[in-house]
């Protein structure tokens, strides 16, 4: 065996660069279903930048309609934003005590994170409905079609986000603190958090460039 | 009550989709009638429809491409015949038919046969060949193989209710908003697509953790087979290039469903949006699709030519260049609309250098055979073939790359004959290679050797016959896609292409005969080694077809060629270490979450396409409510025992054995 081993080292590594560190085969479930999920985050990021380009693209052709600057309303995006970052600390702590299994903590932190994501959805839901019934809904022009399109998607986001997290909270009451709860629940955060930093995009891009013109 | 779906969506006046309609529904409901008669009802839903084996879901998936492949066969003969006989004619197929059969084709040949047939080899033989027992996410590969087979659903059914896009295969608009296409086509294009791409994604999701996260023991990198390197390039591009489709469509249905302005003519829309978008996508996915079939090459010709890979490490370096630059190149898809010389130039040098990397790959392939103790199988004429075809499809290719002929050849036969040419040539070349050469490892007997050939000639000619008179009809200023031409000089050409036509399908029959008669003759064509072809790579040290659980041990790997070393120290040492150490084996539970979430998702779909709202929700609830049962389930293992696991083994060591000492003895 150990001449295989030499002969097999020698065939890796034909020049002696260097010491060939062997693989040490395959990872563990947890590690898995992460870098699972970050692969997942990444072709979401990737479809939220389909619809930035889109935005870009477009954030100019008013048709005669208004502009950002006239309809964006920055208190409720301040309100908003706040929300959003505070429920991602708050998620932060549900999944601390989920990992020391502290049933109190998590579920509340949950909760928090919960209604934080609903005060969220409603301010932006009301501020769709407003734009609506002034006639600046989203057929009104591609600057409004594409606004409606980037910030609607992040909403779609947040409102499976909530969806989500109620069954997490339905799960660990039923099954406790699983390994494989446990993963879902590291994969829930991640998810949420990744919400967060498109929102940081939506933000900037969306509401900060667009009050400035 | 059901939206926009009433009888007028039958085309009782239509002959040709009725027909085949009529005689695909009555196929499916004879086999479906002998599976229930026959009882193998239960077989089928535990083994296959539930299964999260990968191999099984590989073994679909492949199924699903062949039978695809038919269908988008038929409608290639239907317009070679067309253009055949179309000459200051109408020709048989009136003009919004004819064009919902070039749409139809594309989507089908692309989305449901190139895509399934490759992705289907990645799932059968990666983790094989990466030494492992499972994909990363067994229950998910099962959800993806069964939202692609809903979208190839959706596409048949169009044929008889409703009607298919007659836009071409990417639906371009202004052409495919609601105020040119205002029917369902477009609308089942879309949907169809939206869904399939759901279950693409998530394959390239499974495979990427797969290769990255799931290698047994030594099993470094660039110890890796050329295959998993090509799997790993392509599925990086599936994640980073299918969402961009995904983006895109949902813009198109937003446009067409709510009113947006994407992509209209009012309102400031952007119809060169859609270009951009749809081809920043569309330019990665033909590398999607080639790069798996140069992996599945540089295994055959290594094999084949019983050598190492030549240069395997600039073999890396090309899949993985490619893999980089393939997006860096999306505008040589429209050079003609305006970009302006310095883009135009910018993008057609960037084409031309990712010519240099698949150079590379093919003197690697052709040093590999230099000085090597060649043999001729089946899959190895489908290499060779496909060496000539290709350099043939690159070289016209870089020629396109050049923007100025480009404005001549924009859209002409001559492009069409291309993209035939590095796709059939490549991938579907690639395909065979790949289903003949691994045919063994997944059902334990070989194909007969002999209609394989005679499929790999017909197939060859036909090929040549078919395309290179399209090349010439796109020089004599033949535009694509057209449903009759009052030009004479095209004529002849047309002809030949209709005769090579006819060869091609010979080939396709040969293929056909060829399984039937390898099925018959199974007990001679026996594979008890697991090794058939003399293979260097993982997936010929275990039996043929493989455990559930693939490998008793996870093997530890010393090098590259793993088996082939193995099998060298084996010679050396004849094999008999003591009796290895069996443990208990866990593996995932079969799940029906795959089945059920492709049946809700077929609902919706259907009753998006046809603005049936409530059946919409009903759908998306049943599709939820999946999901919450299959992260309900308490026991999603199994054990097999040590004692089983042991059985299983040592029949296949005896036979390893013998047939190492009968080697040792020559």
């Amino acid at each position: 065996m150990s001449m295989t081993a030499t002969a097999g080292r020698a065939h890796a590594d034909p020049h002696h660069i260097g010491l060939v560190v062997e693989h040490p085969g395959p990872a563990s479930k947890r590690i898995v279903t992460a870098y699972g999920f970050w692969v997942f985050l990444l072709s979401d990021i990737v479809m939220f930048s389909c619809f930035f380009a889109a935005y870009a693209v477009l954030s100019g052709q008013t048709a005669g309609g208004p502009s950002g600057s006239e309809i964006f309303e920055q208190r409720n995006v301040a309100i908003e934003t706040v929300c959003l970052l505070l429920s991602s600390f708050t998620c932060g702590m549900a999944s601390i005590a989920a990992d020391v299994r502290n049933r109190f903590w998590f579920y509340l932190g949950m909760t928090v994170t919960c209604v934080l994501g609903l005060i969220f959805l409603t301010i932006e839901f009301r501020e769709f409905a407003d734009l609506v019934a002034r006639g600046y809904g989203p057929s009104r022009s591609a600057f409004l079609t594409s606004f409606f399109s980037l910030v609607g998607c992040h909403g779609l986001h947040v409102s499976a986000g909530v969806l989500w997290l109620l069954t997490m909270m339905a799960q660990v009451f039923a099954k406790g603190f699983r390994a494989d709860v446990l993963r879902r629940m590291m994969c829930f955060a991640l998810f949420w958090h990744a919400l967060d930093i498109v929102w940081v995009g939506v933000f900037s891009v969306v509401y900060l460039l667009g009050s400035a013109v | 009550m059901l939206g926009k779906l009433d009888w007028s969506a039958i085309p009782f006046d239509q002959p040709i989709p009725l027909v085949a309609g009529a005689v695909v529904l009555v196929a499916i409901l004879a086999v479906l009638i002998w599976v229930v008669v026959k009882g193998h009802l239960p077989y089928l839903w535990h083994e296959w429809i539930t299964s999260v084996d990968h191999k099984r879901i590989g073994v679909m998936y492949i199924l699903l491409a062949s039978v695809m492949l038919l269908r988008g066969g038929s409608d290639a003969i239907m317009m070679r015949l067309q253009q055949a006989v179309a000459y200051q004619s109408q020709g048989y197929l009136p003009p919004e038919h004819y064009n919902q059969i070039f749409s139809a084709h594309g989507t089908i040949m692309i989305f449901f046969t190139a895509m399934p047939f490759v992705i289907g080899l990645m799932n059968l033989i990666v983790p094989l060949q990466l030494g492992v027992r499972d994909v990363a996410f067994p229950t998910l590969n099962s959800v993806g193989f069964w939202l692609t087979a809903t979208g190839a659903l959706l596409v048949n059914i169009s044929l008889v209710v409703g009607e298919f896009a007659r836009t071409g295969w990417l639906a371009f608009p202004p052409l495919s908003e609601l105020s040119y296409s205002p029917g369902v086509g477009v609308d089942y294009y879309a949907w169809s697509l939206q869904i399939s791409g759901v279950g693409t994604l998530v394959a390239g999701i499974n495979l990427v953790t797969t290769v990255l996260k799931l290698r047994t023991k030594g099993m470094n990198y660039l110890r890796m087979p050329m295959f998993c390197w090509t799997t790993l390039a392509s599925n990086l591009l599936i994640v980073a290039a299918f969402p961009i489709l995904t983006a895109t469509l949902a813009m198109l249905l937003l446009d067409r469903y709510l009113g947006f302005h994407f992509f209209t003519n009012e309102a400031g829309g952007n119809v060169m949006m859609f270009m951009n978008l749809i081809w920043a996508w569309g330019h990665p996915e033909v590398y999607i699709l080639v790069l798996p079939a140069f992996g599945i090459f540089s295994e055959v010709v290594s094999t084949f030519s019983g050598k190492a890979l030549f240069g395997y490490r600039s073999m890396v370096l090309a899949t993985m260049a490619i893999c980089v630059i393939s997006f860096m190149v999306w505008l040589h898809h429209f050079f003609t609309m305006g970009a302006g010389p310095d883009v135009n130039a910018i993008f057609g040098i960037a084409s031309m250098i990712i010519a240099i990397p698949t150079g590379v790959k093919i003197y690697n392939w052709l040093f590999t055979m230099y000085g090597g103790r060649i043999r001729f199988a089946t899959p190895m004429l489908w290499a060779v073939g496909f060496m000539v075809t290709f350099i043939i499809g690159g070289l016209t290719g870089v020629l396109v790359a050049v923007p100025p002929a480009d404005f001549m050849l924009h859209n002409s036969m001559f492009l069409v004959a291309h993209f035939h040419n590095v796709i059939i040539g490549g991938v579907l070349f690639g395909a065979f290679a790949g289903f003949e050469y691994w045919f063994p490892k997944a059902f334990g007997f070989r194909l007969d050797e002999r209609w394989g050939k005679a499929a790999f000639w017909f197939t060859f000619l036909g090929f040549y016959v078919t395309f290179i008179p399209l090349y010439v009809a796109g020089m004599l200023g033949m535009t694509r896609r057209m449903q009759h031409y009052d030009v004479a000089a095209w004529r002849p050409w047309m002809f030949v292409a209709a005769a090579g036509m006819a060869v091609l399908s010979i080939g396709v029959i040969c293929q056909i005969v060829q399984l039937v008669v390898s099925i018959r003759n199974r007990e001679a064509l026996r594979d008890r080694t697991g090794d058939p072809w003399d293979g260097r790579s993982l997936e010929w040290a275990t039996s043929s077809p493989p455990p559930v659980f693939n490998f008793a041990f996870h093997p530890d790997v010393r090098g590259e060629d793993a088996y082939w070393d193995m099998k060298a120290a084996a010679q050396q040492q004849s094999l008999d270490h003591a009796a290895p150490e069996y443990h208990d084996i866990e593996m995932p539970r079969n799940s029906p979450t795959g089945f059920i979430c492709a049946f809700f998702a077929t609902i919706m779909g259907f009753a998006l396409i046809w603005h049936i709202w409530w059946m919409v929700i009903l759908g998306g609830i049943g599709a939820f409510a999946t999901f919450v049962v299959f992260a309900w389930r308490d026991h999603d293992e199994y054990v097999i025992p040590a004692a089983e696991v042991a059985a299983i083994d040592r029949i296949n060591l005896e036979e390893r054995r013998s047939l190492v000492s009968m080697a040792g003895a020559l």
